[in-house]
């Protein structure tokens, strides 16, 4: 039976419905000889190689820390225009709103001028390597199916999701690492649950593989309790040696991929947990991140997205919940909770990228940072209350990135001068999805999967790529 | 990309001989993708029309591919742009086919639009096929698969042992393994039709329903949540549990799709009927605080026509949900239509209070008799008593409650301190009426430091008074911007504090939560003065002359949060709660010699929730509410159609947009189809019908081939869930359509399809394959050996529980919690805590499993179960480590292994060679051969003589080194590729 021609198919069919977690379409196509994408497996060349995606679950309110509104401030109190707000759907707000200037206070920073509240001393130090785009805008006004549109392109559950896309079309640089890894910081999982990271109709081989918080990083990795690594090794060579006898008698190749997916099971029982254990971490690095080994938090997340994108993982999500600043309470508003929110998580996103300049990953890894929307410039008040807050606002938002061949120190996109409306260079969700997957080598139009009778992609029908925001 | 994707993700099935290209099936899906959006009657962009031959014989010459203007632009020859203008190039296969197609003279139907997509033809029966080898046909079904076969010059594959296939059909027919006797007996039975008895046993058997309810349940997007953010529980268990009733009593298909689409609407419904109508309310439900529940409704129809269009005809006409079918010959306003069929049900407007509304369906309580007579007695006594309380004089006894707490407030007298600092810079000033204000640095964390002297003897309360202060923030009594404080912790020397109160109710002092007291004051009407009492365990005082220190510690996460303004005062009186047993807004009323009847009334309510004289009737009201609630009366979620004489109907939204609204459209069904009869009213009970109308040219086919699916890992038709254009053909067309009629003149009986495909020659195929067959048929869609492939989750699980005795063949009830590793549930706005089930519940079968939307049970998960969503025709296998690590260290399955060993310990006698046997079969179902009982028997030796040695692991994986080296070889047997694999 160890014929060259079962071999083949056995490798074909290994390559096409396996985990082998490092193969996307691209590997595939050059298993297959097909020539899809170009010489190097891609569309066109690609200018990054990874994607961190530091996803601030909530809607991290821009106007107190990105896009500063001299106005707003000015006309703090007074009622907005009805021509602004007529017709329009909002979460909680009733009746007309009143503006709300920010409690906070900005400053320009570095070369580049970039204007920062004062909630984010970290981020204020890298500006010059950061791309603001301040012109997002988004369909959704409710978390759960906002979030779900940022993450997956449709706002209702079951679609592909970013991580999921980039796994399918180009798999990892790792075959013992999943291509797509999910990270939660913060109370709970985000308000779009595991759609968020869901592979959608592509097969569940690219789903988000979730590192978990409590327990073992990835689940049901380690050994029940007294099953030593050698016991686990003679367990599978006793599995393998069945395996194998019984594949000679089948003939189906599906029993080979089998003993290949537990043998890279094997091997992840070692990888994973080497790689999530951050205690070797030098000093100075932890004092960078604010990270401490063993517990549960945004900034150990980013030291471990680094070194997740090191050894060549796609795609690396982060969570972090609770930037809904509604001020229905004096610890959910844009005083307290706001500061709070920056204090976890501003010193450790700065890190992350200062670190990735530093060991030279930064132009090969694409952080972006954002969340599902952003804020009123009207304070909520909702029932009444006296907290200082700002409902859901789709309709323009900041999120920032940096390296994968964006361009440093630059601000793309403005608001109108309350910061309601996209004033300049709009870019909708699909447009920021085009773009990155182009920075990734990949067409958006052209990574497809036929389900339900349709070729789907990540931007539907949509999507431009944003050349402003490119080096 | 095209290609490559097919290859990917589906099987794709390349045909092996090249005919002469068919228009309809070859070339016309090319044309309509990407030619017809412009170039057909609607817009024929540069006059041009592809849709009828004369007008396309402009761009085609007959026979001459390269001559042809419609190759050219293809191919993007020469200067122009290439075609389709704006969308990815046709691919070489594409290009190839239309090429050949004009080459053999552009051959085009008279009139295209007569000929309709094979699948919108009503199925006829056709004649069976003549084979040669008739006698290897077992029933009709088998001439068809060997008609191909020998075609393509292949031969059938011999019958599988007889080990293999009733493991083969206890696997799909009731989804567990067989058990030894059941084997030994089949293998025994050496009557001709010892075969068809077992299928026919299985059949019959109850964990049929349970077995098939499963692919049922993921087309109705069955959950026990709702799914979205909160995702908080529902209760439509009745609903999977009449899937499995229907299933095992062989419900005609007809009749199971009525009911399911509008039991509500048969004339008196029973209860069973109203259950079934729960598989449209399956749908998610949007509970998040700033939801426009007109467009969370509106979410549900769009589902609902997907869904059922999906599940009944095999079409996709959710995708014309935002413009005209690209592909399929169904309009935005057809989806429109269908839709308004849905649109006609009851539904309550729900005030959620957070300023937002939501839709609410009906729900049907489903007490028994029993529960109904408890619930009537239990609810009349509430009523009773809640009249009783509401009745009560209460005037007297309020006016004792009134002055005890105005002689309370005498006795406390106010703290003169000696000093008063703080440790981290605020600056603290003593007042003439004793209060303390705070100014200056306002650090994150702050401790006040206060010394008096405390002579006066047996104090028994402390008491702090917040006090709001023009000079604070918003006027309020903190120091944060909007006038709060918290504070953690308040400590007097010398004083044992027991408890503390506050005039808000009872304090945490016991087990304080983050903060120990703090107060919202940021309203205008909540600056309010405010006062903690503190309990001494016992009287206490410090009579020497000495100060006494009292610290008051403040720490806040979000910074600068302490007291403002505050006063210290003590009592020695027996009761020092007493003061604060009136809320701090209604306590000035107390003082008001004249009060206005609101406000007489005001404090008169407030008097009657606490009143010592309804205190006994206050209990028992809640004892009672707690014994309705216990009695456990089950409930579901139905549909209930609001009685009208209107047509139902829904507005078009434009571009599927739900703010963009059009026309308003009325309830229809497509064109494309049968129409609906005349006997028939244009509702949701008329669409129910006509779906198993038996002009239908779709709903036969596509259930049907469904049910092929399970059996061979392929539909007929591959695309189980798209029977349209973009569909894949069916692989044996006359087998599908034979099929299908046979299912409808069987009165639609399941169970006669089910025993046609079991009992047949094809199926009964050993699954062994070769390197030819492979090449030439690598998904087996010829079928020329039996179905082998890697079994769903839920059946792992069970087959797990099944081997190793742990199984609980329970049936139905409400949804079970097995074990599940911490932290899985982890939702934004809950707490909702998975409680592991106790007892045989834990050993369920995975069906039983509650299924939260937003985390569904993981080891389901990992091997490509679905969340429930939306609605899911196929699941797409794959083999991934994940999964290897669920089998090999979920401790559901590990337990697995430790009860499998425990068995054949127990039960095989002492030979290590009867055991291991015993072992193998029960995973397996198969006698291992010598050479495989030598491995087992060997690795076992290895395990023991390892174990032997290391007695601390032995006693964690089995109780001594004997049982350790049998649970690793269980675990070994659970986690081959033949135990997870139906062979």
């Amino acid at each position: 039976m160890a014929n060259d021609n079962l071999k083949r198919l056995t490798r074909r069919h290994f390559f096409q419905q396996s985990g082998a977690f490092g193969l996307g379409a691209a590997a595939l196509a050059s298993v297959l000889n097909q020539n899809v994408f170009g010489a190097d497996g891609l569309h066109h060349p690609a200018k990054a190689k990874s994607v961190i995606f530091l996803f601030q679950a909530g809607g991290p309110s821009q106007l107190d820390l990105f896009d500063f509104k001299p106005k707003l401030n000015e006309f703090d109190g007074q009622a907005i225009s009805d021509d602004i707000v007529k017709g329009e759907r909002f979460a909680f707000i009733k009746g007309t709103p009143k503006l709300l200037g920010t409690p906070h206070h900005f400053r320009k920073f570095g070369q580049s001028g970039a204007e920062l509240s004062n909630l984010l001393p970290h981020l204020s130090t890298i500006v010059d390597d950061v791309t603001f785009l301040k012109s997002v805008s988004t369909t959704q006004f409710n978390h759960a199916p906002a979030q779900i549109f940022m993450n997956t392109g449709h706002q209702i559950p079951g679609r592909p999701s970013m991580g999921s896309w980039l796994s399918y079309g180009i798999g990892s640089e790792n075959k013992d690492l999943p291509a797509f890894v999910v990270l939660l910081s913060g109370k709970n999982q985000p308000d779009g649950g595991k759609s968020c990271w869901s592979s959608g109709f592509l097969p569940t081989t690219h789903q988000g593989v979730e590192f978990r918080r409590q327990g073992d990083p990835v689940l049901f990795l380690s050994n029940p309790e007294g099953v030593a690594a050698e016991t686990r090794r003679r367990s599978l060579d006793l599995m393998g040696d069945l395996n194998r006898t019984h594949l000679s008698e089948m003939g189906d190749p599906e029993i080979a991929t089998r003993i290949a997916s537990y043998e890279l099971a094997y091997r992840m029982q070692t990888s994973v947990p080497e790689l999530a254990d951050l205690s070797k971490e030098p000093a100075h690095i932890h004092e960078m991140y604010g990270t401490e080994p063993g517990k549960s938090s945004f900034a150990n997340n980013c030291l471990l997205a680094r070194r997740l994108v090191e050894r060549g993982v796609r795609f690396v999500q982060l969570f972090h919940r609770g930037w809904d600043t509604h001020g229905n309470a004096g610890t959910e508003d844009i005083v307290n909770k706001l500061s709070m929110l920056c204090h976890d998580t501003d010193r450790a996103a700065a890190a992350l990228v200062k670190d990735l300049k530093q060991r030279g990953l930064l132009d090969d890894t694409i952080v972006v940072w954002g969340g599902e929307f952003g804020r009123t410039p009207m304070n909520e008040a909702r029932s009444g209350s006296k907290f200082l807050g700002r409902d859901h606002h789709p309709r323009a938002f900041t999120m920032w990135m940096a390296g994968g061949g964006f361009k440093p120190g630059t601000t793309v996109g403005a608001t109108d001068e309350l910061g309601y409306n996209v004033a300049l260079d709009p870019v909708s969700v699909y447009d920021l999805h085009a773009t990155m997957l182009h920075q990734m080598g990949i067409d958006h139009t052209r990574l497809t999967y036929r389900s339900q009778g349709r070729d789907f992609r990540l931007t539907d029908v949509h999507g431009e790529v944003i050349h402003k925001l490119l080096a | 990309m095209r290609r490559l994707v097919a290859v990917v993700g589906l099987a794709l099935w390349l045909p092996l001989v090249s005919f002469a290209v068919d228009f309809e099936t070859e070339v016309r899906p090319i044309l309509a993708k990407s030619c017809f959006g412009c170039h057909s009657a609607t817009l024929a962009s540069a006059g041009l029309r592809l849709d009828s031959r004369a007008e396309a014989l402009r761009a085609i010459t007959p026979g001459k591919s390269d001559g042809s203007k419609l190759i050219q632009r293809i191919i993007g020859a020469g200067s122009e742009k290439r075609m389709p203008l704006g969308n990815k190039p046709l691919s070489d296969d594409q290009i190839a086919t239309l090429r050949k197609w004009v080459d053999e003279g552009a051959p085009w139907p008279a009139d295209m639009s007569a000929k309709k997509h094979w699948a919108y033809v009503k199925p006829t029966r056709p004649a069976l096929p003549s084979v040669h080898n008739g006698t290897w046909a077992r029933n009709p079904l088998d001439r068809f698969i060997l008609v191909h076969l020998e075609k393509e010059g292949l031969h059938p594959s011999v019958e599988a042992s007889k080990e293999t296939l009733i493991r083969r059909a206890s696997i799909d027919l009731i989804g567990l393994p067989p058990t030894l006797k059941e084997i030994d007996g089949f293998i025994a039975d050496a009557r001709p039709d010892a075969y068809e008895r077992v299928v026919d046993r299985l059949l019959a058997s109850p964990h049929f329903g349970e077995r098939w309810a499963r692919p049922w349940l993921d087309l109705a997007r069955y959950a026990d949540t709702n799914g979205l953010e909160k995702d908080r529980r529902r209760s439509i268990w009745k609903y999977r549990d009449w899937v499995i009733g229907a299933l095992n009593k062989d419900m005609p298909f007809d009749q199971f799709t009525i009911e399911q689409i509008a039991g509500d609407m048969l004339p008196n419904p029973t209860n069973d009927q109203l259950i079934a109508t729960g598989f449209n309310r399956n749908t998610m439900f949007n509970e998040e605080g700033g939801v426009d529940k007109d467009e969370a409704f509106w979410e549900n129809l769009v589902d609902r026509v997907g869904t059922t269009s999906t599940v009944w005809l095999g079409s996709t006409i959710g995708c014309a949900q935002c413009h005209n079918h690209k592909f399929d010959p169904f309009s935005q306003k057809e989806f429109y239509q269908m839709m308004a069929f849905f649109n006609n049900g009851e539904k309550l407007v729900e005030d959620y209070g957070d300023t937002s509304q939501k839709y609410l369906e009906p729900q049907l309580d489903l007490p028994t008799s029993e529960q109904e007579l408890e619930r009537s007695k239990l609810q009349a006594e509430i009523k009773r008593i809640e009249q009783g309380i509401k009745t009560a004089d209460l005037s007297r006894e309020q006016v004792q409650w009134e002055r005890s707490i105005q002689a309370a407030r005498a006795s406390w007298k106010t703290l003169i301190p000696v000093s008063a600092s703080a440790k981290n810079g605020a600056v603290l000033t003593v007042n003439k009426d004793g209060s303390i204000l705070a100014s200056g640095p306002n650090a994150n964390a702050e401790t006040y430091v206060i010394e008096a002297k405390l002579t006066v003897p047996g104090i028994t309360g402390f008491r702090l008074e917040a006090l709001p202060d023009a000079s604070l923030p918003r006027g309020g009594p903190g120091r944060d911007v909007y006038g709060n404080f918290f504070i953690k912790s308040f400590q007097v020397e010398g004083m044992r504090i027991r408890d503390a109160v506050s005039d808000d109710g009872p304090v945490r002092f016991a087990k304080p939560a983050d903060q120990l007291w703090g107060v919202d004051a940021s309203r205008d009407d909540a600056r309010l003065p405010r006062q903690l009492v503190f309990l001494s365990r016992e009287p206490f005082d410090v009579l020497d002359d000495r100060s006494v220190r009292i610290e008051i510690r403040q720490e806040s996460e979000f910074g600068g949060q302490s007291l403002g303004r505050f006063r210290l005062s003590f009592t020695t009186d027996s009761d020092p709660a007493a003061v604060a047993a009136i809320s701090a807004k209604l306590r000035p009323l107390l003082e008001k010699p004249q009060r206005t009847a609101a406000e007489s009334k005001q404090l008169a309510d407030y008097y009657r929730g606490r009143a010592t004289s309804l205190k006994a009737d206050r209990d028992h009201l809640k004892d009672l509410r707690k014994e309705v609630e216990e009695l456990g009366i089950a409930s579901t979620l139905i549909l209930r159609e609001r009685t009208s004489f209107e047509r139902p109907s829904t507005e078009l939204r434009i571009r599927g947009q739900f703010l963009s609204k059009g026309e308003t459209v009325f309830a229809a069904v497509p064109a494309v189809f049968n129409p609906l009869p005349e006997s028939e009213l244009p509702n949701r009970l008329g669409l129910a019908r006509w779906m198993v109308n038996k002009d239908n040219p779709l709903s036969a086919r596509v259930a049907v081939n469904r049910i092929w699916e399970q059996y061979f890992g392929h539909g007929l038709v591959d695309t189980s869930e798209d029977f349209g254009t973009q569909g894949e053909r069916p692989s044996h067309p006359e087998l599908l359509d034979w099929l299908a009629v046979e299912f409808m003149d069987k009165g639609w009986s399941m169970k006669a399809i089910h025993r046609l495909i079991a009992t047949s020659a094809t199926y009964r195929q050993a699954s062994q394959t070769t390197p030819e067959l492979l090449d030439k048929d690598p998904y087996n869609r010829l079928l020329a050996h039996g179905p082998r492939f890697r079994m769903e989750g839920e059946m792992i699980r069970d087959v797990a529980l099944a081997s190793s005795g742990l199984l609980s063949l329970k049936m139905f009830g409400p949804s079970v919690f097995p074990p599940q590793p911490e932290g899985v549930w982890d939702m934004p706005y809950s707490d909702d805590k998975w409680t592991p089930s106790q007892g045989e519940d834990k050993y369920r079968r995975a069906l039983y499993t509650f299924i939260r939307r937003t985390s569904p049970y993981p080891s389901m998960l990992t091997f490509d179960g679905t969340s429930r969503e939306s609605c899911t025709v196929r699941r797409i296998r794959t083999d991934t480590p994940l999964q290897a690590l669920t089998t090999l260290n979920d401790p559901a399955f590990f337990e697995a292994a430790q009860a499998l060993a425990r068995r054949v310990v127990a039960e095989a006698g002492p030979d290590q060679r009867a055991r291991a046997i015993d072992a193998f079969r029960l995973t397996t179902g198969r006698v291992p051969k010598a050479s495989e009982i030598d491995r087992l028997l060997s690795g076992l030796e290895k395990e023991r003589g390892y174990f032997e040695a290391h007695p601390t692991e032995a006693k964690r994986v089995g109780i001594d080194a004997n049982m350790a080296a049998w649970t690793m070889l269980a675990n070994a047997l659970l986690n081959l590729d033949e135990t997870i694999t139906k062979e």
